[in-house]
């Protein structure tokens, strides 16, 4: 993010009316929505959708922005909020995907990969597989805190928390993560 | 004698910098003292390492970006919240409320019998003066259930309308 405007000057064009401006906030911050609403939706289709309509409802909703916050904070919130309400719309299980049916689609997904690509996965792809297999709060909180540059405080905005309950749900998804990793090594070493 | 978990609690605050200084000094004294802090505040070090050197973020299609500005295009920045409540509706409602608690209390008082406020066995409350009958209006458990669901019925319309001329506001503006 070395872009030279900040956040609030390109908030500031958009709302002069240069529309043009908001594609420099799209680029920003793109990934990081795609990435959220990922960890809801599980599938690239359905997260593509919503992060669509989260940089919509941003876009029209932008006057309401006062600047009492990040404006990264705000949008994680939309996002978080959106991505809950497209769950909920769909009915499907926020909860953690430890159950065997998930095991199932996602060890399909993993074995369209090849096994030999299997084998040659890197550290990277470890941990993301790894933070893809904790629920979705809890991948959320991971996501937020150590990429979306958010604060115990700023996590308990986004969600809805008090900070506490973030910190312990910080070092609880860590926890689980440590284990999925080390699960995943030892099985690989077998 | 810390458990597992505490001994964890403690070493991710100490890594996420969110211990006190006397924490600090606590982890660093157990650090140098302690093999089992130790052994935990290296395992845990390492596993912060890897997230955070792991790039977490997905990327969505190429055409991502157009896709949004496309569809950014049909849209007008709507006028903040603030614009288009209506203070008067607030202020009406607050009103009403307002009314309606400083007439029971002049009721209260009216009818409080200040004169037999001595000890003996008249009621403080004079209702007799009062007297509003009303079980003669009020008197069957169907009548109450029709006025409930009016009183329902009612402020289901009245939600409606405003949604409706708050959306009729904001077409206006967009326009």
């Amino acid at each position: 993010m070395s872009s030279a405007r900040s956040d609030m000057e390109v908030i500031s064009l958009v709302l002069k009316g240069d529309q043009q401006a908001y594609s420099e906030l799209v680029e920003r911050y793109r990934e990081y929505v795609f990435t959220l609403a990922l960890r809801f939706c599980r599938n690239r289709e359905d997260a593509e959708e919503v992060a669509q309509d989260i940089f919509i409802k941003v876009y029209r909703s932008l006057a309401d922005f006062k600047g009492t916050s990040k404006f990264s904070t705000w949008l994680y919130t939309i996002t978080y909020n959106t991505s809950v309400t497209f769950l909920r719309k769909r009915k499907m299980d926020t909860r953690s995907i430890d159950d065997e049916q998930t095991f199932v689609q996602l060890e399909n997904q993993e074995s369209s990969f090849g096994a030999n690509q299997m084998e040659q996965k890197s550290r990277v792809n470890h941990v993301n597989e790894a933070i893809r297999q904790l629920s979705a709060d809890d991948a959320q909180i991971i996501t937020l805190f150590y990429k979306g540059e958010q604060s115990l405080e700023e996590i308990g905005m986004i969600m809805g928390m008090e900070p506490n309950t973030v910190k312990v749900r910080l070092h609880r998804a860590r926890h689980k993560l440590k284990e999925k990793l080390e699960k995943d090594y030892r099985s690989e070493a077998i | 004698m810390y458990t597992r978990e505490q001994i964890e609690q403690h070493i991710w605050d100490y890594i996420d910098g969110l211990s006190t200084p006397q924490e600090k000094l606590m982890v660093e004294k157990l650090l140098h003292t302690d093999p089992v802090w130790r052994s935990v505040h290296e395992e845990l070090t390492s596993l912060h390492t890897m997230i955070n050197g792991t790039d977490l973020l997905e990327e969505p299609s190429m055409r991502f970006n157009r896709n949004v500005m496309e569809e950014v295009s049909k849209y007008k920045i709507a006028p903040p919240a603030s614009s288009y409540i209506n203070k008067k509706i607030i202020f009406g409602i607050a009103a009403f409320f307002l009314v309606t608690i400083l007439g029971l209390l002049g009721y209260v008082f009216m009818a409080f019998d200040f004169s037999s406020a001595s000890g003996n066995s008249t009621p403080l409350i004079n209702t007799k003066d009062f007297s509003f009958d009303f079980s003669k209006y009020f008197n069957s458990t169907v009548l109450n259930l029709f006025l409930f669901m009016d009183v329902i019925a009612g402020l289901l319309l009245l939600d409606r309308y405003l949604r409706r001329k708050k959306e009729k506001e904001i077409g206006q503006l967009h326009n």
